[in-house]
């Protein structure tokens, strides 16, 4: 329900760090989206068309890679990774686990991005 | 022209979990223990805080209430009349409360300070999705699931009830006409949340509150002996 402003949030994240990028344009944007992170990954996708045009990432293509549940397991002393949200329990000991280690991620990883006129011309004076 | 891929590694909700962070600080440094309400609409949160606020003021305790609803404040004024400060926070659309809106309303609050404060309450809006990824910055985080909503409702969902600290039946007063099976809610959210406390209770009778309160005053001395 919350996606237009998460990927509201993601665009205005993206557009900061392209400062130092002047003219580059973002092709693909790539997240990284815990199971657990309450966030439907159809809507993300459906709201991002919209919340791009007229900015730079206009046109880019959205990624995202689903990261799974791991729970440390006490007494298998181990982290292990959960097939679904349905039980928090090892799957190889049966043991309820309640130490999240992973799966609410919610972060950009990556943009793939091509160089503007702007920064070659600004690479080249460096050079 | 090239193409490169730019590593940025950036929490999306940063802005917020910083400003929780710095909210969590603040609670702590003024001693204020603070809870995050949080179930479907029409659970009752309302009627459940109300209930605490009165029991713990007649205990001696300051405490106050933040609530959040979509629009109006009829909520606040339910409260209200435990006698404990209470402030609205209409989102307008919004279906969440986020650590920007608790931090605004913290502020120019009517002779209420943090550090005058033993407890504060936020009841989140009624949502059972998107309160999951916003922190205020409170200790505990409360699900709150009545008799009426299936004993499902916590593998529905887990995101919500994984991520709460205690979890509250609410409604038990007519739990039996409801046919509440006591024993498959009790093992949803064991399953979902192993080793989570619980409370069973009633805001008509009074059912279950002095293991709730006894719990709220217990949980604040522990953190108190931590800060
Ligand atoms: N029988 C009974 N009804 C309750 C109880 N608590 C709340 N209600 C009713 O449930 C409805 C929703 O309660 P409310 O506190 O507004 O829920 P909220 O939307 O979660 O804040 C109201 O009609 C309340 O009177 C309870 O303990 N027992
Ligand atoms: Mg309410
Ligand atoms: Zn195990």
């Amino acid at each position: 329900m919350h996606e237009l402003s998460i990927v509201t949030s993601v665009v205005e994240s993206v557009t900061e760090s392209l400062e130092d990028y002047p003219g580059a344009r973002v092709q693909e944007v790539r997240l990284r989206v815990g199971v657990l992170s309450a966030v439907v990954v159809d809507s993300l996708e459906f709201c991002w068309g919209l919340a791009t045009e007229g900015t730079p990432l206009e046109g880019s293509k959205l990624v995202v890679k689903m990261v799974p549940i791991v729970m440390h397991c006490a007494h298998c002393a181990a982290d292990v990774e959960l097939d679904g949200v349905q039980s928090f329990r090892c799957p190889r000991c049966d043991e309820p686990c309640s130490d999240l280690r992973q799966g609410r991620e919610l972060e950009i990883e990556s943009i793939e991005i091509e160089d503007g006129a702007a920064s070659e011309a600004a690479a080249i004076q460096v050079e | 022209m090239t193409t490169r891929i730019v590593e940025l590694r950036r929490g999306i909700l940063k802005k917020n979990d910083e400003l929780a962070a710095s909210l969590r600080r603040r609670y702590t440094s003024a001693g204020v223990f603070v809870l995050n309400l949080v179930s479907s609409p029409g659970t009752g949160k309302t009627a459940f805080l109300e209930r605490t606020l009165r029991e713990l003021l007649g205990q001696g305790a300051r405490a106050a209430a933040l609530v959040g609803d979509l629009e109006t404040d009829n909520d606040a004024r339910r409260l209200a009349a435990s006698g404990a400060p209470v402030r609205q926070i209409n989102t307008h659309g919004i279906c969440h409360l986020d650590a920007e809106m608790i931090a605004k309303h913290i502020e120019g609050w009517d002779g209420v300070t943090l550090s005058g404060l033993d407890y504060l309450f936020i009841e989140n809006v009624g949502n059972l999705v998107c309160p999951s990824s916003y922190d205020l910055g409170e200790a505990v985080r409360v699900a709150l699931l009545s008799v009426t909503e299936g004993e499902d409702k916590p593998l529905k969902y887990p995101t919500l009830f994984n991520s709460a600290d205690a979890a509250v039946i609410t409604k038990m007063d007519i739990a039996e006409a409801c046919g509440f099976d006591r024993e498959q809610a009790l093992k949803s959210l064991n399953e979902i949340r192993p080793g989570i406390r619980i409370f069973e209770t009633s805001a008509k009778t009074g059912a279950g509150m002095s293991e709730w309160l006894a719990f709220l005053v217990e949980a604040r001395e522990k953190r108190e002996s931590l800060a």
